[in-house]
């Protein structure tokens, strides 16, 4: 990209054999693609190779368990699987991360999608529209570690101002952070955090749509209700068939919010979450056998999840083309 | 258009707004009380240690706090940077050429869009760890240069807004493939290459996972992992609880900046892929 190699262009290209410059013309698409399939390969795909490879091993400790040589790594078929799958800690963690995602989820998108719709209807002072856009969006801009300690801190008895308001009103604040009230705790960050940039894929795609398509709609009485419930959300259904997917994903993985709030509530154990699971086994155990074993279990369930919801709602994801 | 206004759109509309800035509003508060007044005085009302506190957050051993900020700074954007230049080379060869494989790396990159990031984190280490690559920048740089997502975004734009006669055009005129990419590709790409900066660029300031289990040093981590170790000290010594809290505040001014600068980078399409700005 210098700026002395113009002077090359003005002089008419070397008359070069047509067949010699296609031939190098068919290696181009391949270096301009190199250094993503390289850090594909590395860090994707040897990732996920190593995991499963390790999921089948495990250490074999020979003699007294002493000096390099005694412990040596062996086939294990599938024993860790079994273990993992039979861990007392691991369904109990299944169980929380379902009920969690059939929290989150549809609480999320449904609030994204009535935000997007109302702004979209345009019924509101245009300053309050614009400000509810911003607002709304903003926590997506602050990470899940930050955000899970702000609220972290607002379910605090001490601190919450909606302890302050039941005791005025003359109840006992209830403890969000008991053991019942965790999941709802660690779900409302989720949705608070997730909710707007929900909001925004929505919006942008009903702002795609030509508004002729609901004159005639108005023109004929239909109610704002009427119009968002037979036109508006089947035309956006492509984008909240990604969001749910993209939101599924992110619920399988949830990691970073308990891990915060731990400190804060005795309810929060260390294997919470499948994968605070795969963590504790990781590097508080030291068993990456037993670990890669749940990883691989989590990427397969989310795997099966995503591509299983997609097939149901018979949609081509991701547009391809061909 | 002029529609009847709604009163029950713009409650909802404000109440939303009123949720999502809740716990904003409470940590612009809360950072400004002295360690005394964070548990005792009533929530909402500000008191005047803000200075007191930033100040005694910088000194936490010798400001560790603004080298956890300027390690996100870097992780977030070098690893954008890098990696949205990754995904335009890979997504403008994937929109404009013809080539054997083409179909299988384009479906091979959709699925690692599937992909769940985190699960990757642990064999990464291990994998990073028999390279005695763990525990450096390059332990969280490196995993965050690839993004299935950008590459599938950017072959949108690439497709939507580069014309292949301009391609055509810069090819008589004797220009390089590479000096086209610089010179024309990129360019023409520049509005969806925000985008997909800016997705990578929050993607890798909000990460806590990677870096948590790559980085054993504090001075190499990124502002999530800090506060977070920040936070549990305070379990033992509640004192801290104040730098916590003034940290937090800190900690988010950068983002909602860059947002509120680049709101309009941010209609994005996901089924569409598109951008319209």
């Amino acid at each position: 990209m210098s700026l002395i190699t113009p002077t090359r262009i003005s002089t008419p290209a070397p008359a070069a054999p047509a067949v010699a410059r296609k031939a190098r013309r068919g290696g181009v698409p391949y270096a301009f693609l190199a250094p993503a399939l390289v850090l594909f390969v590395l860090f994707l795909a040897a990732p996920i190779g190593y995991a499963g490879y390790l999921s089948l091993r495990k250490v074999k400790v020979s003699g007294l368990g002493l000096g390099s040589k005694s412990r040596t790594e062996v086939w294990a078929g599938l024993s860790n699987y079994a273990r993992s799958l039979s861990d007392p800690d691991f369904l109990p963690s299944v169980g929380r991360v379902a009920a969690y995602g059939v929290i989150v989820v549809p609480t999320m998108l449904g609030l994204a999608l009535l935000f997007a719709l109302l702004l979209d209807a345009n019924r509101t002072r245009e300053s309050v529209g614009k400000f509810s856009r911003v607002a709304i969006f903003l926590p997506y801009a602050v990470p899940a570690v930050v955000a899970s300690l702000l609220w972290g801190f607002l379910y605090l008895p001490r601190v919450s101002p909606f302890a302050d308001a039941f005791e005025a009103a003359g109840f006992a604040a209830p403890n969000i952070l008991s053991s019942s009230g965790t999941l709802w705790a660690v779900a409302n960050i989720a949705v608070w955090g997730g909710t707007g940039f929900n909001m925004i894929v929505i919006y942008t795609a009903l702002r795609a749509v030509p508004t002729s398509l609901y004159e005639s709609a108005r023109i004929d009485g239909a109610s704002e209700l009427s119009i968002a419930w037979r036109i508006k959300i089947p035309i956006v259904m492509p984008s909240l068939v990604m969001t749910f997917v993209f939101s599924l994903i992110a619920t399988l993985q949830v990691f970073a919010e308990p891990m915060t709030l731990k400190p804060l509530s005795n309810t929060i154990s260390t294997t919470w979450t499948p994968l605070m699971k795969v963590y504790r086994d990781a590097f508080v155990r030291n068993d990456i056998y037993a670990a890669a074993a749940t990883s691989v279990i989590i990427a397969l369930a989310t795997f099966i999840l995503s591509f299983g919801f997609l097939k149901l709602v018979g949609r081509r994801a991701f547009n391809q083309e061909d | 258009m002029n529609l009847r206004r709604s009163p029950v759109a713009t409650t909802l509309l404000l109440l939303g707004a009123a949720y999502c800035l809740l716990p904003v509003l409470w940590v612009l508060i809360a950072s400004s009380k002295s360690a005394g007044e964070l548990f005792s005085t009533f929530t909402l009302a500000p008191s005047v240690h803000l200075f007191d506190n930033i100040a005694e957050l910088s000194g936490y051993r010798d400001g560790l706090y603004w080298r956890w900020m300027a390690n996100t700074a870097l992780y977030a954007g070098i690893g954008a940077g890098v990696s949205t230049l990754i995904s335009a080379m890979a997504g403008y060869a994937l929109a404009k050429f013809e080539f054997r494989g083409k179909s299988f790396v384009f479906n091979v990159i959709l699925a690692g869009v599937l992909v769940p990031g985190v699960i990757l984190a642990i064999p990464q280490y291990l994998l990073l760890a028999k390279v005695g690559m763990t525990n450096t920048y390059w332990a969280v740089l490196l995993p965050s240069f690839i993004s299935p997502y950008g590459i599938y975004l950017a072959r949108i734009f690439a497709a939507a807004s580069v014309p292949t006669e301009i391609l055509e055009a810069s090819r008589i005129d004797g220009a390089g493939d590479w000096r086209t990419f610089g010179r024309v590709v990129l360019p023409m790409m520049r509005t969806g290459l925000v985008t997909v900066f800016l997705f990578q660029f929050v993607a890798i300031w909000n990460n806590f996972m990677l870096p948590y289990i790559m980085l054993g040093d504090d001075k190499l981590y990124p502002i999530t992992v800090g506060l977070s170790g920040l936070l549990n000290q305070g379990a033992s010594q509640p004192a801290m609880y104040t730098s916590v809290v003034t940290g937090a505040l800190l900690s988010i001014i950068p983002l909602i900046a860059l947002f509120l600068t680049l709101q309009r980078y941010w209609q994005v399409d996901l089924a569409a892929g598109g951008v319209k700005a």
